[in-house]
Formats: C-alpha cells, structure tokens, sequence
C-alpha cells in the first residue's frame, strides 16, 4: 500500500523519529510504514490520520 | 530478538538470564549427580526432567515477548522469527529422522535435541530481520 507519511512529516519539519514519538511506536515502525515495507493496523492508520487531521483514504493510497 | 530499550524487551532480557542461569546450573547438577550418584526410579525421572524446565520456561520468555510487546511492527518481526525457528527446526528434525530411519545417521540426538535447533532458528531469524532492517535503511 503506498502512503505520502513522508510528505506529511516533512510538511511539518519533522524527524522520524518526532513522528515515532508523536505516534508512540518506534522509529523503525515509521520507517518501515514511509517506505511502504509495513502496512500499520487499522488502529495505527487512524492514529495517524487524527494525528495529520486527513481521512485515511488521503494518506494512505491504493497500489 | 533485538528491539532497543521497549519494556517487553527489558523484562525478556530479564527472565532469559534467569532461565539460562537455572538452566546451566541444573544440567550441571544432574549431569553430576547422573554420573556420581545415580538416583533410583522414580526419582529419576523427576530429576533427568529437572534441567528441560528452564528450556520451557525460555519458550514461554519467547511467547510472552509476541504478547507483550506493543510496537505492532516489532511484534511481526519477533512473530516472524519464531515461525522462521519453528520451520528451521521442523526442517532438521524431519531430515534427520527420516535419516536415521533408513539408518544413514546412528541413531540418538548426542545432546542436539529440538530445544537447540529452534533457538538456532531465532538467531537465523534474527539475522534475516537484521538484513531487512539494514536493507530498509540504505532505501530512500
């Protein structure tokens, strides 16, 4: 599944490693998330998606 | 099994020391006390099984982890270490029973029994997660 968590972070001038803070998961987590190596679960997405106030459709993407 | 610094990592830390020391400590013991003393039935048995706790006391450190630990991304990469251990250790298992069946192997496990295999499994396992996270990292 493709997701533009990149753009979002950067948008905002965030690391990584504020998003994972942000999130409570580890870095490596939004990592693997950005680079389209891990899918997050449906709770994750939606605190993603309230944490960029975006539906999840608008982030995350169909292939 | 390596996520830094979560407390599920912490407390696997903690009970795998305790259960590796109980479990070198008693195959020590028994394995005095076999060749020195032998005890007699039924205490035997009760004693030859005492050094296998601690074995399932770190299977179950292993299981508590995949609970436990609340990073979803780092749970499936434990959960896929266990099923690459799992396979890696039926794999062997199967090979060399089906060896020893036709007689091509002497028969007995010489001290390599299922336990090893799968811990051998995890640390396989652990490797391939290591390159996938190396491999994610060199990515854009």
């Amino acid at each position: 599944m493709n997701n533009c968590l990149r753009i979002l972070r950067a948008e905002r001038g965030w690391s990584q490693q504020d998003l994972a803070e942000r999130l409570e998961v580890s870095r490596q987590s939004v990592n693997a998330i950005e680079t389209g190596k891990y899918d997050p679960s449906l709770p994750l997405a939606f605190r993603i998606a309230d944490l960029f106030a975006q539906p999840i459709e608008a982030i995350f993407l169909r292939d | 099994m390596a996520q830094p610094h979560s407390p599920a990592i912490r407390r696997y830390t903690r009970r795998l020391t305790a259960f590796m020391a109980a479990y070198v400590a008693l195959i020590l013991a028994m394995g005095w006390l076999f060749r020195h003393a032998p005890p007699p039935a039924p205490w035997n048995a009760a004693l030859a099984i005492l050094p296998a706790l601690p074995i399932l006391g770190v299977i179950w450190t292993v299981m508590r982890l995949l609970v436990e630990e609340t990073d979803e991304f780092w749970r499936m990469l434990f959960i896929r270490q266990t099923l690459i251990a799992t396979g890696f250790c039926l794999t062997v298992m199967t090979i060399w029973e089906f060896l020893q069946n036709y007689d091509v192997v002497p028969q007995g496990q010489h001290g390599f029994g299922t336990a090893f295999f799968w811990f051998m499994g995890l640390g396989l396992g652990a490797i391939w997660n290591g390159i996938d996270l190396r491999r994610q990292r060199s990515e854009p």
